[in-house]
């Protein structure tokens, strides 16, 4: 038999979530008003968003689960209250190849630093390996994401490829650096 | 100023998306073409489906994405297509993707020189700072074109693709507008 | 990194559909907001359709083309005005629209500050190379504050504005990527 116990969506102070179309809006937006989580996040240029486009892309991200079967998406939030602490997916999955790209962010600064991107992380891998089957999986980062770099090798992640000089910010040119992990990797770990 | 869509051996022209969904229907039951093109399987689509699908790609003038046709300079066929995807314009980088359709036509240097002529493009025209790709570990002419036209490797996404049963690395291949500058530099035309 | 929203007396916001709404409605029927602001025809649009319109721009998401900022203050959150890029992708040049349509705040540094933080964005996020704006002759509060941002005058279009039974001239002003680097002193990162 297999281990059908232990929770795939419960951490030890944070679990998995569906989204909240009344409360996560207005929390989501808050994050988007804070730059250095943008510029951490997002490649395209950072920008706050209102809780009305957050709910549009919250409703596109839904209907792109349903109907491209290629994308899962969760609300990362705190067992204790429920509250909305942050986003966790994967995404662009090939199921002929077995790939798939994570994206993780734990949206409030008061919320980073208490080890809550390393237990959703976990949940985030055990999900795309033990129940996706995925052969492996990716993520990019730009290079000045030292908090995400250090997360990802803790977990076994190698970087792959060097997008020399791919972002441009603050008047500068950055590299974009992908990692991977194999399935293999990461069993070989636990 | 010279023709900024014609080079040695091709030329670079619009798509349409009639003729063009005809040739795919040729090309795409050729499964080595597919496999060192596509990232994954692909269906035998009807060149009506295909047709509907490329005018709604190109629906709308779309400020990041750039199609063309290539066409041998002699007798004006049709050899295959480019698509230029411009993923940030605030970094000024795009993607590339290139396919020559028939296998009788690949090893010729047609795609060398659409290549040329769509990094003068992507450089002098679209201004772009940085113009990237993938490649598959199994297509070594595709590499061995891509290098000549001067390309680096920037690293390689491991067992990334699945045939046969084996796995294979997916290369990454990219080149900036220095090192691109550098190389004009002797050829002035 | 720098806080990129954050100025010395106002900060970037995204407002709710409604917010916008109402705000626009007030600042519309204020003649002179409107007439130093803009030189279309003043008219009043209902707090619904304008609503609408915001909602239908919510929709959209992002596009590399245009970029929409609301702007609140930092010490009573107030929302005060708006400012707005719009970019020529190809050539990389940048077009600012700006104002504040509470009139109590006119004249207090708080276009400046907001200029600031819109070239800030423009120049280190958008990574454009210039920043272009237009502005009517009889706006010389505006002219100061931009001057002050480090725009120059670059021209005139000649009585090309009609109102009230007078032409006016719009002056047409611009800063360069080079220039607002040196004014920054080598303080970005």
């Amino acid at each position: 038999m297999f281990d059908i116990q232990t929770q795939l969506f419960e951490g030890q102070d944070i679990r998995f979530g569906p989204i909240d179309h009344e409360k996560d809006p207005e929390i989501e937006s808050k994050w988007t008003h804070d730059s250095e989580f943008m510029r951490l996040m997002e490649v395209n240029p950072a920008r706050p968003m209102s809780a009305a486009m957050i709910k549009k892309q919250y409703e596109k991200l839904e209907k792109q689960v349903e109907e491209k079967k290629n994308l899962y998406y969760f609300t990362i939030r705190a067992k204790a209250d429920d509250r909305l602490i942050g986003k966790a997916a994967v995404q662009w999955i090939e199921w002929t190849n077995g790939n798939g790209f994570l994206e993780l962010g734990i949206g409030a600064a008061e919320e980073r630093g208490k080890g809550y991107g390393t237990q959703a992380l976990r949940l985030l891998l055990r999900f795309a390996f033990a129940e996706l089957n995925l052969f492996r999986v990716s993520a990019i980062v730009p290079e000045y994401n030292e908090g995400a770099i250090a997360l990802l090798k803790k977990f076994g992640f190698v970087q792959e490829v060097c997008r020399r000089q791919s972002l441009e910010r603050d008047g500068r040119r950055w590299d974009l650096l992908v990692f991977g992990l194999l399935n293999d990797e990461w069993r070989n770990q636990a | 100023m010279k023709d900024v869509f014609t080079g040695k051996l091709v030329r670079l022209s619009a798509v349409d998306p009639e003729e063009m969904s005809k040739a795919f229907t040729r090309w795409n039951r050729d499964s080595e073409y597919t496999r060192l093109l596509m990232m994954s399987a692909q269906p035998l689509s009807s060149a009506k489906a295909i047709q509907k699908w490329m005018e709604k790609e190109m629906e709308g003038v779309s400020p990041t994405d750039f199609f063309f046709t290539i066409r041998t300079l002699d007798e004006n066929k049709l050899l295959g297509g480019l698509g230029l995807n411009v993923i940030s314009w605030a970094a000024r980088e795009s993607f590339i993707a290139i396919f020559i359709g028939e296998r009788e036509d690949w090893g010729k240097g047609y795609g060398t020189d659409a290549m040329s002529i769509v990094l003068r493009y992507a450089f002098t025209e679209l201004n772009l700072q940085r113009v990237s790709l993938g490649v598959f570990e199994y297509n070594p002419r595709a590499i061995r074109s891509y290098e000549k036209v001067g390309f680096q490797h920037e690293g390689r996404m491991r067992k990334y693709l699945n045939h046969e049963g084996k796995r294979w690395d997916l290369f990454y291949m990219g080149i900036l507008r220095e090192e691109w500058l550098q190389m004009q530099n002797g050829d002035k035309t | 990194m720098r806080d990129l929203f954050r100025g010395e007396l106002v900060h970037i916001t995204a407002e709710e559909p409604e917010a916008r709404a109402k705000a626009e409605v007030r600042w519309q029927r204020d003649t002179e907001f409107h007439r130093l602001a803009d030189s279309d025809a003043a008219q009043i649009t209902s707090e619904k359709k304008i609503k609408e319109w915001f909602e239908k721009q919510a929709e959209q998401g992002f596009r590399p083309e245009r970029h929409p900022f609301s702007v609140r203050t930092l010490d009573e959150d107030k929302y005060i005005g708006f400012f707005g890029l719009w970019v020529d992708l190809i050539h990389s040049v940048a077009w600012v629209g700006i104002g504040i349509g509470e009139r109590d705040f006119w004249g207090k540094g708080y276009g400046t500050d907001m200029m600031k933080l819109c070239l800030q964005y423009a120049f280190t996020e958008l990574c454009v190379e210039r920043v272009s704006l237009g502005l009517h002759e009889y706006n010389p509060r505006a002219l100061r504050s931009y001057e002050k941002c480090g725009f120059r005058l670059e021209g005139r279009t000649r009585k090309d504005v009609l109102r009230e039974g007078r032409r006016t001239d719009t002056l047409w002003m611009g800063i360069l990527r080079e220039e607002w680097l040196q004014m920054q002193n080598g303080d970005l990162i």
